[in-house]
């Protein structure tokens, strides 16, 4: 007879002194684990419950100014650093982690229209409404000393907004011309101009550094190349675009913000069709900002909310909104891709986390994974009817609620026109426009 | 004991002891006998190392290959690697955590889903394959009885396998000589590491049986009905005479539930918290233990409920009538799931594996009858000299089978037809239930003298998962666990036949659920369009103007219905006059038998 019974010795399984982490022997055989699905959906239920009971995205207030902020800019090395301007010309220099404003300045009379920071960081330009560029130093001045211009341009026209160049020594401002200047010159190297029209909005392409888009009041996105002498094309919109925003890491893609509630993402090379329509603003979106990765962008809306889409779809996965913020007028991304800057028509500007939910500080490599895990279970059953419920139930202000449902009914009339005018009319005679192409007038090369 | 060719036994193999040959230890085996051994171990399978070998030679072949392809690709130190590339791992092993079959890509996905599709594909693969890998590092080995050439295992007397293995193992052998309560019904808790011990006559204990240390013992002077643990060893539940009661480990009474009236069989559903209970009057409930509230109560309507099991692998109860058939029930359902008719005589004994492929039940035809319970077809088919009354699986797949007083232990009756037992064992009074302890080579067996732990080498998992079930867990552990799997708790409505289906892609048409919903709701919520007043100007919208015109269009579809109504039963009273006429005039005097 040979004879072996199950025998552990326990020494293998306890701890040997109670300093020790306790021993946990794991066996994977899935016969071990029953209900390995319904146990998963519980726990991604949880998870996402408890998502939302954490979606906290409100972080800071930062007041000080005495009007409106009109534009905000990022530092392109200092995390900590925010610029502002305001309604009244002033311009301030905010510190984040301390929440204070560690600088003042009275830029212009009249509106800030428009800031940047040069690539370096060592300064920054504003324009305002009394027609003048200047260039700040970035640094404070020291103890008595006096707050001192590089550089001011007297410009011919009321300016906009400016931009920099990411690697040479040229910006680009808009009025009633796009102009590119020099920094150590007086009047523009070179000028654009494609009708009689004024512009609110340019922007360099961040990778492919000579190229230019500017928003026209005209209705269309026009695009330059720094080195010919004429604008390379534009496109004609139904409603005027307010700005727009290069993706970062796919520099082809650009965004613009629309007078139509809308946005719209255009690929540079065909701009007869958007590649993707963002819906879900009541009221005109003001201003955009994308992700450092360049996957999600954020959008401002006179609706007083602020929203965030991916950036291939059609529809928000995230609305910020509080009592006192009213319409925003401008919004960063900031580029540690985890905090969204925005500032307001009333004097404000406010700090939220990019991820609702997000625990801020350092986080143990336990929960680290426990996060990671969670995040995967709540992708893998996002679709579950009961789990997408909860993930996407937002609260939304009751003026913003109403707006969606009479909008939603304005649509409904309208497809349901549309479709009873086809019925009655000879077949073919009425073209079926694409959702995507029926706010796009014309492409002009 | 006869395979399907229906040979009765004629002789138990219990109580034949041999005469005492010197008994050797599984280790000290004598030279010839252990070459031999070996030779008959190379018929009957291939032997572990002659598998490493092959996987080996495996492993060489595809290093060979791998060398001729790359020629001239050599190590610093001139030689080349023996065993390029990662170690193989064998089929069966990779096998064992296949989790359905791939998805197929058909010809017309593109893009964003095929690389979704492609890339879970591939990570469900590189789990598939670490699991495998892991398998490896697994302490444990199962157990195992073999006997020598001029024996057999059945014949094997427990007092020699005590005697024959080490000191720990030989005292999971006892008895317990409890000639007064009896006879006892048990229950080991997941862990296997509490048992629970009930006694007809309101004798309740339970204690940790391998240290041997009591817990509490009491008596509730009544009839003691089934006996089961509850989550951890802290609860226990007990159906008494009329009521369910449940007690702490110390043996407090902690509720008296009187909506669970005459249960005399329980089981307890781990993951979902569930104790569900048969009761004399034919109710099944379902009681959950996380919040005190009854989830659902059935009247089966098949009279008294003394043969209960539960599908580990989908939480399903499987319940025995008189009649011969077996029920499965949900929570969720009234009916039962599926009725089988399984034995021409009742049913006495049900047992479903952990896999919930099979299962094995007894009755009174003295047969004893496996089935595939995922395609409901008959597998195996026994027939046993008195029945068995008592049913239990083991996790590595060994069944008991008791009958009168004594225990008989089967291996593998699902596969080739058995002839004999694996095991058998005689206890001193007739046998009342019988559970083999998880994690453990022991089988508790109750009886009417007591209870007795029985050797089963290789009845039990060898190694357990310290997140799951762990028996050497300590409180504090235990008290976490707990947090988590009350966290975990799956929701009673998700109990059913197949729990996977809840990952699955719900194909089903509009149509197809729309018939669903107006099935369930008894009536077309879309049959009718639902009245919204329009909006009217100056002020005539008011609330109680839209709700005063609602009213009106609700009372105009009632009028509607109403002469409906009223002209139906006319024509229907205009007819029966006209009959009364006919039949007044001309009809026989038989025609009143007319229905």
């Amino acid at each position: 007879m040979k004879v072996k019974v199950l025998c552990r010795n326990p020494d293998d399984y306890v701890r040997e002194t109670t300093k020790d982490v306790q021993r946990v022997p794991r066996n994977y055989d899935p016969s071990l684990h029953p209900f390995e699905v319904p146990r998963e959906y519980t726990r991604a239920l949880n998870a996402t419950k408890l998502e939302r009971v954490f979606a906290k995205p409100f972080v800071a207030s930062l007041d000080g100014h005495r009007d409106g902020v009109n534009c905000m800019a990022k530092h392109p090395s200092s995390l900590s650093t925010l610029l502002s301007g305001s309604c009244d010309g002033e311009v301030k220099v905010w510190n984040l982690p301390t929440r204070k404003c560690v600088r003042t300045l009275q830029a212009h009379e009249g509106f800030v229209r428009g800031m940047c920071v040069r690539f370096c960081g060592a300064s920054f330009f504003t324009v305002g409404d009394d027609r003048t560029i200047k260039q700040w130093k970035m640094d404070t001045p020291g103890y008595g000393e006096e707050e001192e211009l590089l550089n001011t341009i007297l410009g011919k026209t009321v300016l906009t907004g400016i931009d920099h160049h990411q690697k040479e020594s040229l910006f680009a401002t808009c009025g009633q011309q796009v102009d590119i200047w020099d920094e150590q010159r007086s009047s523009p190297i070179r000028t654009f101009t494609w009708g009689v029209d004024s512009f609110s909005c340019v922007r360099f392409n961040p990778v492919e550094t000579e190229l230019l888009a500017s928003c026209a009041s005209d209705r269309s996105i026009v695009l330059y190349d720094m080195r010919e002498a004429n604008p390379l094309k534009k496109v004609i919109m139904s409603l005027r675009s307010n700005t727009l925003c290069w993706n970062p890491m796919e520099a082809y893609y650009f965004t613009c913000s629309n007078e139509d509630y809308n946005l719209y993402t255009f690929d540079m090379r065909r701009l007869d069709t958007p590649v993707t329509v963002h819906k879900d603003h009541v009221s005109a979106v003001l201003d955009l900002d994308y992700s450092p990765t360049g996957r999600e962008f954020v959008s401002a809306s006179f609706d007083k909310t602020i929203r965030i889409f991916p950036k291939n779809m059609g529809h928000s996965r995230e609305v910020y909104h509080t009592k006192r913020m009213q319409h925003v007028i401008c919004v960063r991304w900031s580029l540690d891709s985890r905090y969204i800057m925005a500032g307001s028509d009333e004097m404000n500007i406010r700090l939220w986390k990019a991820n609702a939910s997000e625990k801020l500080g350092v986080l143990t490599p336990r929960e680290k994974a426990a996060q990671n895990y969670s995040q995967k279970l709540k992708s893998k059953f996002q679709h579950h009817p009961q789990i997408r419920r909860i993930a996407h139930h937002r609260h939304l202000p009751k003026g913003v609620y109403l707006q969606k449902k009479e909008l939603q009914v304005m649509t409904a009339a309208r497809r349901r026109k549309e479709r009873n005018v086809k019925k009655h009319s000879k077949p073919g005679s009425i073209p079926t426009v694409a959702e995507k192409e029926k706010n796009i007038v014309a492409v002009v090369k | 004991m006869a395979a399907a060719t229906e040979v009765a036994l004629t002789e138990s193999h219990v109580g034949k002891k041999k005469k005492k040959n010197a008994v050797k230890r599984y280790w000290e085996t004598t030279e010839e006998n252990e070459t031999e051994e070996k030779n008959e171990q190379n018929r009957t399978q291939p032997n572990k190392e002659e598998r490493k070998r092959k996987t080996e030679t495996q492993g060489m072949k595809g290093g060979q290959k791998k060398k001729k392809t790359l020629k001239g690709k050599k190590t610093l130190s001139g030689n080349s690697d023996p065993f390029p590339g990662p170690a193989p791992i064998p089929k069966e092993n990779i096998q064992k955590f296949e989790r359905g079959d791939a998805t197929k890509l058909s010809s017309e996905t593109r893009g964003k889903l095929k690389h979704t599709l492609l890339h879970s594909e591939s990570a469900s693969d590189l789990a598939k394959t670490q699991a495998a890998r892991f398998d490896l590092l697994l302490p444990e080995d199962a157990g195992f009885l073999e006997a020598d050439e001029d024996e057999e295992t059945c014949t094997i007397a427990q007092e020699d396998i005590a005697e024959a293995v080490d000191i720990t193992s030989a005292t999971k052998y006892f008895n317990l000589s409890l000639t007064q309560f009896g006879p006892y019904r048990l229950d080991y808790t997941r862990n296997g590491r509490h048992l629970l011990l009930g006694g007809r006559r309101g004798h309740v204990s339970c204690f940790d049986w391998q240290s041997k240390q009591l817990m509490c013992e009491i008596n509730v002077m009544e009839t003691v009905n089934d006996v089961r643990w509850l989550h951890t060893e802290t609860m226990f539940a007990v159906a008494q005479k009329k009521w369910l009661y449940i007690y702490d480990s110390s043996g407090i009474e902690l509720h008296c539930i009187r909506r669970f009236n005459d249960v005399i069989r329980m089981q307890f559903l781990p993951y979902h918290f569930l104790l569900a209970t048969a009761s004399s009057t034919g109710f099944l409930q379902y009681l959950d233990v996380s919040v005190g509230k009854e989830v659902a109560a059935t009247c089966t309507k098949a009279g008294r409920l003394d043969v209960m099991a539960q599908n580990p692998y989908n939480a399903i109860i499987h319940l025995g009538h008189p009649t011969g058939t077996v029920t499965m029930w949900s929570p969720n359902q009234r009916e039962p799931l599926v009725k089988m008719l399984c034995h021409r005589g009742g049913v006495r004994s049900l047992a479903v594996d952990k896999t919930g492929t099979y299962m094995v039940t007894s009755g009174l035809d003295r047969r004893l009858k496996v089935f595939d319970i995922r395609a409901f077809r008959p597998l195996q088919s026994y027939g046993l000299p008195a029945g068995a009354s008592c049913l239990s699986l083991s996790q590595r797949g060994l069944l008991s089978a008791s009958t009168g007083d004594t225990v008989q232990v089967y291996k593998d009756v699902w596969g080739t037809p058995v002839k004999k037992p694996y095991m058998a064992h005689r206890v001193h009074g007739s046998v009342w239930g019988v559970q083999f302890c998880p994690f453990e080579d022991v089988l508790g067996i109750g009886h009417s003298e007591g209870f007795t732990s029985m050797i089963v080498p290789g009845a039990g998992e060898p190694n357990f998962d310290g997140l799951d079930a762990n028996p050497y867990r300590t409180v504090k552990q235990r008290q976490e666990w707990e947090v988590k799997a009350l966290l975990e708790k799956i929701q009673p409505e998700l109990i059913c036949l197949e729990p996977a289906k809840l990952g699955e892609v719900d194909r089903a048409s509009w149509e197809q659920r729309h018939r669903e919903k107006v099935e369930r709701l008894g009536f077309d919520p879309l049959a009718k369009e639902k009245f919204t007043p329009r909006q009217k100007k100056k002020g005539r919208s008011s609330t109680g103007n839209i709700q005063k015109r609602k009213k009106q269009v609700a009372h105009e579809d009632q009028r509607e219905l109403m002469t409906k109504t009223v002209e139906e039963r006319l024509i229907k009273e205009k007819e029966m006059s006209q009959k009364k006429k006919t039949t007044q005039g001309q009809g026989s005097a038989l025609d009143r038998f007319n229905k």
